[in-house]
Formats: C-alpha cells, sequence, structure tokens
C-alpha cells in the first residue's frame, strides 16, 4: 500500500480539491490506492479501464466487471476502490451494481449456468430444463452448489432463439439443449474437463469471462466456429439456389410488391389508427431506432 | 414461389467463409474497400447517400438513418460521439449477435464510415454482456483494425482519426433504450432521458449524439459502395434494403433470413422449411415480444414498416417467433410479462406498478382461479400503461396482453371455465418428437 501507480493518469493526480471539503493528504492518497480489503494488484488494470474513457465514470461497468473477476463478486472492497478510483460515493457505486443482474453480491460458482426460460426457450424446453437442473443440483435459482462449482440461474432472451432452448455457461453458448444434454453438461463441468460450447471458445472460469468483459482479451477469440447451422440457414439456402443480392450495376431488381389489398385493408383493422397513434407516440418518446423498447 | 421471392445475402454474405471473423478473410473479399471510397468523400456527401438509399433503422422503430445523421449540428464545438447499440435482448430478437460472431469487421467498418460522416472522434460499441465470445471477436477485430491503420490516427491517409472502445453491459435490457443505454454507457443506472433534449443535440456527457443499431451501421459499407439507388432496388417503396429476419420456434428451419424488405412470413416459412411437421401455425411476432401478436390470417402481410402497422402491429426487430397448436398463449404472454415487470427500470409509475399487476392477475388466469373480469382488468391496465410510461418498455409490455386477448379470449376463458391450463407444455418442446418417439420403441 502506499506506492503510487504508474499507470494513473495525471488528470486523476490533479483531482484532489475535491468539494467534500477533506483535503488532507490521507485521504487524497486513498482514492489513488483504493480500499484496503480490496488487492493492490488490480489497481494498475482498474486506472487503465478508466484511460480508455472521455470521462471516467464511464469506466464503472467494466470497472465492476473487473471486481467480480478479482474478488469473486462485488464486495464492499471493491465497490469502495471504484468508488475512490471515479471520486465518487460508494452509494453511487452500489446504485449501479445493484441495479444489474450481471453484477452479484454473493460469491459465484466456477460456472455460471444460465438457462434461458424467456417466452420461446421456455416453451421450447427452458422450463423443463432448468427444473431438471435445479433437481440434480440440488439448489434453487441464483444459488451455488455447495463444492462451489456451479451457480445456477434462469436467464432472459439472450439472443439465440433460432437455437432454443438454449443453456449459457459463463456466457457462452450451449445450443439446442434438452433436460438430458444439460444434466450431462453440468457434470462434465463439475469433473473439471474441457467443456466447449457449440458456438465459442472452451469455458473458461467464471472470473476469467468478468475479465474478459472487463476489456482484458484472453486471446481465445479465433476459437470456435464463425456461425452454427441456424446462422447459416438463409446463407445455404441463397448458395443452393444461386440466389445473390442484386448486382451494383443495375441488374435485376429485387423489389417486392405490397400487396394492393394491404394498402385498401389498412383503415379496415379494428384499432388500427389507435395503434398507429400510439406507435407514433411511442417513436416520440423513445427517439428513433430504440429497439422498440 | 415467385422469382421476387429471393434472398440477398449482403451483410450475412461472407458468413460461411473460412475465419469469416478476421481481417484477412474480410479484406479478401473486398471489406474496408467501401471505407477507402468514403474516405475521398465530403461528410456530407456520405450523409446523403446514406439518405438517399431510405435506409431505416433496424433496431425496431424504422427511424430514417441519414436523417438521424443530419440532425448532428454541424461546425459546432462539442465533440460528436456514435454510439453502436449492440444490446440486443429484446426476446425473439437473434440477428445482431451472430451478424458480429461471424464478421465484426463489417460493423466496424460501418462505424468508421457512419463516425465520419457525422465527425465524431470517438465512437463505442455498447454490448451486451451477456455473450462472451462475442465480446471477444469484437475486441480482436477492433485491434486489427487498429494494426491495419482502419482506426486511430490519420485513417488511410486521410487525416480523419477515430477511437473505437468496446463497452460491455452489464445485463439490463432497458439498456436497448437508447438514452437509457446513454446513461449506462455514462457509469450509472440505466434509464430513461426524458426528451428534449434529443440525442442529436445533448446525447452521450451532453454532446450531439447518434445511436444506432448494430444492422442499421452493419447496412452502411454496402450502401456507400454499391450506392444508393442498389440498396433501392431492393425491398418496397418506402421500406427499400435487405434485412435480417429471425426465424425461431415451431419451424423445421428456425435461423437467419436475408431479404429484401416485404418479404411474407408465407414465403419465409416455404423457404424454411415449413411450420414444425404435424403441427399448424398458431401466433407469431413480426418483431420480437414489444411487437403485437399475429396469426395465420397474417401470413401474407408484406413484412415492412407499413403494412405490420396497418395490420395492427410493428415490424420492430424482424425477430418472427414462431408457435404452433401445442402452445398455451396465456403461459406465453404470462412469461413475457414477467420478462417485462422484472426489466422495468423503476423510473416512472405506470411501467413500474402496472407490470407488477399484469403478472400478479395473468398468474391468476394461467393457474384456472382468475374470472372473467381479471380480462377486464388486464385491458383497463394495460390502457393506463400504453402511451403513459416514460419510455417504449411499458408500452411494449401491453403488446402482447392486448393482442392475445383479441385474438385468443376463448383460451383465457378455458382457463376460467376449466380452472387450470388446458395445454401439457411438454408437447409443444424441442424434443417433444423424440421422446414421444422414445417411449414407442
Amino acid at each position: 500500500m502506499g506506492q503510487k501507480d504508474p499507470l494513473t493518469p495525471v488528470s486523476n493526480v490533479s483531482t484532489s480539491d475535491n468539494e467534500g471539503g477533506d483535503t488532507s493528504i490521507a485521504a487524497t492518497t486513498s482514492r489513488l490506492i483504493g480500499d484496503p480489503a480490496f488487492p493492490t494488484e488490480a489497481l494498475p488494470e482498474l486506472h487503465a479501464i478508466i484511460a480508455r474513457y472521455p470521462h471516467p465514470r464511464s469506466a464503472l461497468l467494466p470497472m465492476l466487471h473487473l471486481v467480480q473477476s478479482v474478488a469473486g463478486h462485488v464486495t464492499p472492497g471493491g465497490i469502495e476502490t471504484c468508488a475512490r478510483l471515479l471520486e465518487i460515493t460508494a452509494a453511487e457505486v452500489s446504485a449501479v451494481a445493484t441495479f444489474y443482474t450481471m453484477y452479484k453480491r454473493r460469491p459465484v460458482g466456477d460456472y455460471h449456468v444460465g438457462v434461458c426460460t424467456n417466452t420461446l426457450c421456455a416453451v421450447m424446453g427452458g422450463d423443463a430444463i432448468f427444473d431438471r437442473l435445479k433437481d440434480h443440483l440440488d439448489v434453487g435459482n441464483d444459488e451455488t452448489t455447495e463444492d462451489g462449482a456451479i451457480t445456477l440461474e434462469h436467464v432472459e432472451c439472450n439472443a439465440a432463439c433460432d437455437y432454443a432452448p438454449v443453456v449459457m455457461v459463463n456466457w457462452e453458448f450451449f445450443d439446442n439443449q434438452t433436460p438430458e444434454s444439460a444434466v450431462q453438461l453440468v457434470d462434465d463441468l463439475r469433473d473439471g474437463g474441457e467443456v466447449h460450447p457449440t458456438r465459442g471458445a472452451r469455458v473458461v472460469t467464471w472470473r476469467n469471462a468478468e475479465r474478459v468483459l472487463a476489456g482484458f482479451p484472453d486471446g481465445r477469440a479465433d476459437e470456435g466456429p464463425a456461425a452454427g447451422p441456424a446462422t447459416l440457414a438463409g446463407l445455404r439456402l441463397a448458395r443452393q439456389h444461386g440466389w445473390t443480392a442484386p448486382s451494383p450495376d443495375g441488374n435485376g431488381s429485387h423489389r417486392t410488391h405490397s400487396d394492393p389489398r394491404q394498402v385498401s385493408d389498412q383503415s379496415a383493422y379494428p384499432g388500427g389508427d389507435d395503434v398507429e397513434v400510439a406507435k407514433s407516440g411511442a417513436d416520440t418518446r423513445t427517439g428513433e431506432g430504440s429497439d422498440a423498447r | 414461389m415467385t422469382h421476387d421471392v429471393t434472398l440477398t445475402p449482403v451483410m450475412s454474405d461472407n458468413w460461411d467463409a473460412d475465419r469469416s471473423w478476421t481481417l484477412r478473410t474480410y479484406e479478401s473479399r473486398g471489406g474496408y474497400s467501401a471505407l477507402r471510397k468514403a474516405l475521398t468523400m465530403a461528410p456530407d456527401d456520405v450523409i446523403t447517400v446514406v439518405k438517399d438509399s431510405g435506409l431505416r433503422g433496424r433496431g425496431g422503430a424504422g427511424f430514417p438513418t441519414g436523417m438521424k445523421w443530419g440532425f448532428i449540428p454541424q461546425g459546432d464545438d462539442k465533440p460528436h460521439y456514435l454510439v453502436v447499440n449492440a444490446d440486443e435482448a429484446e426476446p425473439g430478437t437473434c440477428k445482431d449477435i451472430p451478424l458480429m460472431l461471424a464478421s465484426p469487421h463489417t460493423l466496424i467498418e460501418g462505424v468508421i464510415i457512419s463516425s465520419y460522416a457525422i465527425r465524431a472522434s470517438v465512437a463505442f460499441i455498447y454490448i451486451r454482456g451477456e455473450v462472451l465470445h462475442v465480446v471477444r471477436r469484437l475486441q480482436q477485430a477492433v485491434s486489427e483494425a487498429y494494426r491495419a491503420g482502419h482506426l486511430g490516427a490519420d485513417i488511410g491517409g486521410s487525416g480523419y482519426a477515430l477511437d473505437l472502445v468496446v463497452h460491455a453491459g452489464a445485463g439490463a435490457y432497458i439498456c436497448g433504450e437508447e438514452t437509457a443505454l446513454l446513461d449506462s454507457l455514462e457509469g450509472r443506472r440505466g434509464q430513461p432521458r426524458l426528451r428534449p433534449p434529443f440525442p442529436a443535440v445533448a446525447g452521450l456527457y451532453a454532446c450531439p449524439t447518434v445511436i444506432n443499431n448494430v444492422e442499421s451501421i452493419a447496412s452502411v459499407p454496402s450502401i456507400v459502395a454499391n450506392g444508393s439507388d442498389w440498396f433501392g432496388s431492393m425491398g418496397t417503396e418506402k421500406s427499400k434494403g435487405m434485412t435480417l429476419y429471425s426465424l425461431s420456434g415451431h419451424v423445421e428451419g428456425p435461423g437467419q433470413y436475408e431479404a429484401p424488405l416485404g418479404i411474407t412470413l408465407r414465403q419465409l416459412l416455404d423457404l424454411a422449411g415449413g411450420v414444425r411437421a404435424g403441427h399448424e401455425l398458431k401466433f407469431w411476432t413480426p418483431g420480437g415480444s414489444s411487437t403485437p401478436l399475429l396469426t395465420a390470417e397474417h401470413l401474407d402481410v408484406p413484412l415492412d414498416y407499413e403494412a405490420v402497422a396497418g395490420a395492427g402491429s410493428m415490424l420492430g426487430t424482424k425477430a418472427l417467433q414462431i408457435f404452433d397448436e401445442t402452445t398455451c398463449v396465456v403461459r406465453a404472454v404470462l412469461r413475457w410479462t414477467e420478462f417485462y415487470k422484472h426489466e422495468s427500470c423503476g423510473k416512472c409509475t405506470p411501467c413500474r406498478e402496472g407490470t407488477w399487476w399484469l403478472v400478479q392477475t395473468l398468474q391468476r388466469l394461467e393457474d384456472g382461479s382468475g374470472t372473467e373480469t381479471d380480462l377486464d382488468v388486464l385491458v383497463d391496465l394495460c390502457d393506463n400503461i400504453l402511451g403513459r410510461s416514460f419510455c417504449a418498455l411499458g408500452d411494449g409490455a401491453t403488446s402482447p396482453i392486448t393482442s392475445s386477448i383479441e385474438y385468443f379470449r376463448d383460451e383465457y376463458l378455458t382457463h376460467i371455465n376449466d380452472g387450470g391450463c388446458p395445454f401439457d407444455p411438454q408437447a409443444a418442446t424441442l424434443f417433444a418428437a423424440s421422446q414421444h418417439a422414445g417411449a414407442r420403441a
């Protein structure tokens, strides 16, 4: 403790005249070195994250990912350290840490197993998979097995619906699962052998995954395929039939023609006008291109 | 099927190439030539090309992309920012993640061209955190692009400089809402902002900011390379170009189908081998769970912005979730509603409290303890949320409920009259057929 991290940006050093009133040397220094309960070795990387952004506070989300990587979850020492480095309060950091579901307040197992139980995956078998795993691992939602190997959680839509039902292990895709394959998967994870996702790199520990999410690559980007079969479904069909987009020189229009009945039928839909009004109202509030949220 | 109904792979065209995610493969197929072309143009001319192409936002709302760029003030002293919304999480939506996994450079080339057009010198890709390998591929691709001189100072000798930061989120659906995304990117809880001011005037760090969906930005290199007329030769009059349609659920060939806007679900199902063998279509979403459900009577609605709106729904993200007759619509809607309740950011009362009451009421109906009055309560609640919540999350939460009551009121009544759900959830699963066969063997 006490030694200054060489990566500390100059701007952070010069902001000791904070408005909080506490300008003692001890307090100033503590902002640079973090909380005593948090490992000093992680400080250079926390500073490196801050240096990526035009404004330091933008670093908070990746910093919390790094805290989880170092400490196994978001610890009080990690919160205090982020607060000191960003010169905000621990309450402000906590407010952020408790908002996002990926930040955990209790230790997470080596393998976080997330079963998608949003509607489409649930219907396709996600509910059955989640029930079987709870039973097999003898844990409830967001609980960790006694050996500390596996934390089970049901997760929301993970953007792999064309591979439903989907299970994520440390945020790697395991596509088209069944209750049996999921049981085999968690058994393999507990046995400690190499486990490979359907689309992704060999499964690393949850802490190592969090480190990548904090912005520190692990050199595994070249592992795994470019795409799974569902991703390529349309492309393969196009190759089979020789279908391509029009050439830039203007040969071949691919204009699809609206069914003229649709145009005349628009006003015939009950409530159609209301929907249109509501939709344009939504657009006004959400701005444009907002993922229909 | 007619000649008009062919697939038009553009963004997906390199996904089957060997190591498609690498710079070497991308450049060997002409990648980054659109960037070179753009850098010889004036930034305003790049905006004009995108405006003329008719490209509309592929993240759901369909706002014209070039017009959005045009809102950025010129000649001001503030920094400008481009932020890519890669927080794909709308239930059913699964197009941006495979695009970035297979070809991150398509997005990055689009980011550089778009940033050049709006005169930004820093850009961000805000990607959801729950997709580790996609984050890896993006990180590596950005690093490759820096080494090749496509990012950093004096790009391609043009004097233009751009830094690109890959930023992983931490699990919050609301961060796909563009102003919540900005708050999140500033290191805060992801809660939507009041508008005006709009992000084009006061966005990230209160500076002019463009926020675009991944697919929108990934469309830009091909538009710049081939021209706006080329893009407009695909699609319909007001919904131009190619787009990624994502089929999932009870369909023989789920997956990504890149086609001109305006293709119908009937045509897409033909291409995808139809609804699950031995079953029939019951209901579907045109663009994620926030877009009102449609049924078999809507199979011939052109899937473009206007026609789907005319059918009482929204094109949204073109996430076509297919459900056959084994699916209980009440169960499906209850689960989506639980999702909205979980993801409500809590900022406004109609959404925070309303989604809670919606779940309570739907739960009663699904387990058979509801009454017909509960249906009126649902409709009344939805009426008090739609248009009265702070952002589109609350509006979206009402879509599956009101549309399912419109099309499947009898099924709700059956739950009430039978005192429970008449469906066997096992029959709807992917493994139902094989287990059935196993039981017979």
